[in-house]
C-alpha cells in the first residue's frame, strides 16, 4: 500500500454569498491517478485553484505529506512539487517551445548575477544541463522538430503537450491537469493516455485530473471523485462510480 | 452631403476655437494691469487659411482617404528589410559600428560637439536602464528620474561632506540608487499597469521634494555646487592642481588645453554606456532575462511554475535604478552642480520617450532615440519656443507610422542545436 501524499478535508471556498466549493474531501496516494469529475460549473477548477494556491480557501485543510499548505502563495506550493496545467492553455506564446521549458527550470538554474555576467563554468554547465533536460522532454512529447518555433504558432494539441512537458521540467511530485483532453482528437487522446501512464511509471508522478472525456477517465483513473454544485457527491473506483445511481442522476437528470 | 458640410463647418470653427486664444491673442502688462491685445493680421490670416484647409479636408474626407488608402498599402519600409533590421545579429553589427564611431568622435569633433555627445551618452545610459524596467520586464515606471536624483545627490553629498572622489562614489551611488529602487519597489510592485505608473510617478516627485526641503543637508533649492570632476588615476584636468596633486598636462608634459577635460568626461560617459550595454546584453541571455520576458507575458503561468513574481520584478526595478544611479553621479560630476530642478517629471518623460521612440527592448533603438531626442533640440535652438510642440508632433507621427518604435529588436532566442 503506497503512502498518502495529498489529503484534503472539508475544503470550502466562498465568493461573497456564493459557496462555490463546500466540504470537498480528497485523498490521493502516491503514484495514483485521481480524477475529479462533475457537471459544468460544479466547482472542479475552483478546487484546483484552492489546491495550487491561486485562491485562499475559506475553510478546510490541505495536507501535502502531512504538512498544511493551505494559504501558501502559488509559487510556494509549486516549489513543493505541486504544479498544474490550465484549462485554457497558458504558454508563453512569444517564446519558443524550448524557452518555455527553460523558464520552468528557473528555480534549478544558476541564477547568480555575476556567474551569468561572466559566463563562469558553473553557469555554462547549469545552462547546458537545462538544455539537455528540455531536449529530453521535447522528445518525449514529440516536439523536437518544433523546439525553435514560438509556442503561439504550434497546433492546439502540440500546445497541450508542451504545457505538460513544461510542468515536468519543475520536477513535480503531483501534477494537476485541468481538462487535458479538451479539444484533442481521438488519436491525440490516446497519446495523452500513454503520456500520463509514462509520467506515473517512469517519473513517480502522482496525477490529479479534471476531465469530461469519460472514456479516458474510466480507463486511466485509480480513483474518481464526483462533485456536484460544489459538494462532494461520490467517490470510488471507476466501476463503483459507473454504477452509482446518484452520479447518473447528476449527469443525466432525473427520469 | 449636408452632414459632411456641417461636420466640416464645425471642424473649421474648432480650428478657430483652439488657435485664436492661443496664437491670436497676446497678453501684455499695461501699468499694473494685464491687457489683451489682438495679434497682427498676419497671424489671423494664417489661422484663417488653416481653418479653410481643415474645412476642405473634412468636406472631401472620402475622396482624400481613398487617395491616401491606395498609397498607404505600400509600407514605408518593405517587410523584408524591416525584419532584417530587427534581427539581433544585424543590430549587434550596427552597435559595433556606432561604438567605433563614438571612440574616434572626440578627437575630430569640436568642443561643443563633444559636449553634446556627452549629454547624449548620459541619456543613452538612462534609456538603457529604463529599458530594463519598461522594455524587458514590462513595468511602466514614471518616476525613474528619482533614482537619477539619488545617484546625483549621493556623489554630490559624499564629495561635499566627506571629500570623496568620483571613482569611489560611482559604485556607491549605483548601490544607493539600487537600494532605493529595492525599497520603493517592495510596496508598489504588487500593483499593475496604470496603478504602478501613478505610484512610481508619485515616488519620483517625493524624492525631488525631499531633496528640495531637506535644506540643511542638500542645500534646498540652491542645491550643491563645486562638485569635483572625475580624475584620471589621481591626475586632475584643471589648470592648477590642488595641493599634493598633479595635473594631467603637467604629468604628460603637454600644453594645458581645456578640451582635454571635455574629452575625458566624454570617455568616462562612453565607458559607463558600454558597461551598461554589456551587462544588458548578457542579461538578455541569462535565466533572469528569460524570466522577465515570461513574467511580462503571463504572470499566472509563472506562479504556477514556482517563479516568484515579486522577486523577479524587484530585480528588474533594482537593476534599472542602479544604472540611473551611475548616470546621476556622472551627471553631478559633469555639471559640477546639482539642484532639485534638474530632476523634474519632464526628465522622466523624456527618458521614457527615448525608450518608446527607440522600440521597447531594443538597445540600438534606445541609442538612436537618445541621439534624436537630444540632438534635435540642440540643432533647432532658434525654434526652442516650439520644442514641446515638436516633441508632441514627433510622438504623434511615430504612433501613426511606426508604433513599434524606430528600431525594435527581436529578442535573441535560445536555439536547440542538432
Amino acid at each position: 500500500m503506497s503512502r498518502e501524499i495529498l489529503q484534503v478535508s472539508g475544503l470550502s471556498m466562498r465568493f461573497g454569498g456564493l459557496l462555490a466549493v463546500n466540504g470537498v474531501a480528497l485523498t490521493v496516494k502516491e503514484k495514483q491517478v485521481v480524477a475529479l469529475i462533475g457537471p459544468n460549473g460544479a466547482g472542479k477548477t475552483t478546487v484546483f485553484n484552492c489546491l495550487t494556491g491561486f485562491y485562499r480557501p475559506s475553510g478546510g485543510s490541505i495536507l501535502l505529506d502531512g504538512q498544511p499548505i493551505q494559504g501558501l502563495a502559488g509559487h510556494q506550493i509549486a516549489r513543493r512539487g505541486v504544479v498544474r496545467t490550465f484549462q485554457n492553455v497558458r504558454l508563453f506564446k512569444e517564446m519558443t517551445a524550448l524557452e518555455n521549458l527553460l523558464i520552468a527550470q528557473h528555480r534549478h538554474l544558476n541564477t547568480n548575477f555575476f556567474a551569468g555576467l561572466f559566463k563562469t563554468p558553473g553557469f555554462r554547465r547549469s545552462e547546458k544541463e537545462a538544455m539537455e533536460r528540455a531536449q529530453y522532454w521535447l522528445e518525449k512529447v514529440n516536439l523536437t522538430e518544433f523546439a525553435n518555433r514560438t509556442a503561439g504558432t504550434l497546433a492546439y494539441g502540440q500546445q497541450r503537450r508542451l504545457e505538460i512537458a513544461r510542468c515536468m521540467m519543475t520536477r513535480p511530485r503531483i501534477i494537476m491537469l485541468d481538462e487535458p483532453a479538451a479539444g484533442l482528437n481521438p488519436k491525440e487522446t490516446e497519446d495523452l493516455k500513454a503520456l500520463i501512464a509514462y509520467l506515473r511509471e517512469s517519473h513517480n508522478v502522482t496525477v490529479l485530473l479534471i476531465e469530461h472525456d469519460m472514456k479516458l477517465v474510466m480507463s486511466i483513473s485509480d480513483h474518481i471523485v464526483v462533485i456536484n454544485q460544489g459538494t462532494p457527491l461520490a467517490h470510488g473506483t471507476p466501476q463503483e462510480i459507473r454504477d452509482n445511481p446518484e452520479v447518473i442522476k447528476a449527469y443525466l437528470g432525473e427520469a | 452631403m449636408s452632414r459632411n458640410l456641417k461636420q466640416a463647418f464645425f471642424s473649421a470653427l474648432l480650428v478657430w476655437a483652439v488657435a485664436f486664444p492661443v496664437l491670436g491673442l497676446k497678453l501684455s502688462i499695461d501699468g499694473i494691469s494685464l491687457a489683451v491685445h489682438s495679434q497682427g493680421s498676419f497671424t489671423l490670416t494664417i489661422i484663417a487659411v488653416c481653418s479653410v484647409l481643415m474645412f476642405l479636408r473634412v468636406l472631401f474626407d472620402k475622396q482624400w482617404s481613398s487617395v491616401m488608402g491606395r498609397r498607404s498599402d505600400r509600407k514605408l519600409i518593405p517587410p523584408a528589410v524591416s525584419n532584417y533590421l530587427t534581427l539581433p545579429k544585424t543590430q549587434r553589427w550596427v552597435i559595433m559600428g556606432l561604438i567605433v564611431a563614438a571612440l574616434v568622435w572626440p578627437f575630430f569633433g569640436s568642443r561643443g560637439a563633444v559636449d553634446i555627445a556627452t549629454l547624449i551618452l548620459i541619456y543613452v545610459l538612462l534609456g538603457l536602464g529604463l529599458n530594463i524596467v519598461v522594455g524587458l520586464a514590462g513595468l511602466l515606471d514614471l518616476g525613474y528620474v528619482g533614482f537619477y536624483a539619488v545617484g546625483a545627490y549621493t556623489y554630490a553629498m559624499l564629495s561635499h561632506y566627506m571629500g570623496w572622489g568620483f571613482w569611489v562614489c560611482l559604485p556607491i551611488a549605483g548601490l544607493m540608487a539600487a537600494t532605493f529602487g529595492f525599497l520603493l519597489g517592495f510596496p508598489v510592485l504588487r500593483l499593475r499597469g496604470d496603478y504602478l505608473a501613478i505610484v512610481t510617478l508619485g515616488f519620483g516627485e517625493i524624492i525631488r521634494l525631499f531633496l528640495r526641503n531637506l535644506t540643511d543637508w542638500t542645500g534646498g533649492p540652491n542645491g550643491i555646487s563645486n562638485i569635483p570632476k572625475p580624475e584620471f588615476f589621481g591626475l586632475t584636468f584643471e589648470r592648477r592642481a590642488a595641493e599634493g596633486m598633479q595635473t594631467f598636462h603637467e604629468f604628460f608634459g603637454l600644453q594645458y588645453n581645456s578640451i582635454n577635460k571635455v574629452i575625458f568626461l566624454y570617455l568616462v560617459a562612453l565607458l559607463l554606456a558600454l558597461l551598461a550595454l554589456f551587462v544588458i546584453n548578457r542579461l538578455l541571455r541569462m535565466p533572469i532575462g528569460r524570466a522577465w520576458e515570461a513574467l511580462r507575458e503571463d504572470e499566472i503561468a509563472c506562479r504556477a511554475l514556482g517563479l516568484n513574481p515579486t522577486v523577479i520584478k524587484l530585480s528588474a526595478f533594482t537593476l534599472g535604478a542602479c544604472f540611473a544611479g551611475f548616470a546621476g553621479s556622472f551627471f553631478a560630476a559633469r555639471q559640477g552642480l546639482v539642484t532639485p530642478e534638474s530632476f523634474t517629471f519632464i526628465e522622466s518623460a523624456i527618458i521614457l520617450a527615448i525608450v518608446v521612440l527607440g522600440g521597447m527592448g531594443s538597445q540600438l533603438g534606445v541609442i538612436l532615440a537618445a541621439i534624436v531626442m537630444i540632438l534635435l533640440p540642440e540643432l533647432m535652438r532658434e525654434f526652442s519656443e516650439y520644442r514641446m510642440l515638436m516633441f508632441g508632433a514627433l510622438m504623434v507621427l511615430m504612433m501613426i507610422w511606426r508604433p513599434q518604435g524606430l528600431l525594435p529588436m527581436q529578442r535573441p532566442h535560445m536555439e536547440l542545436r542538432r
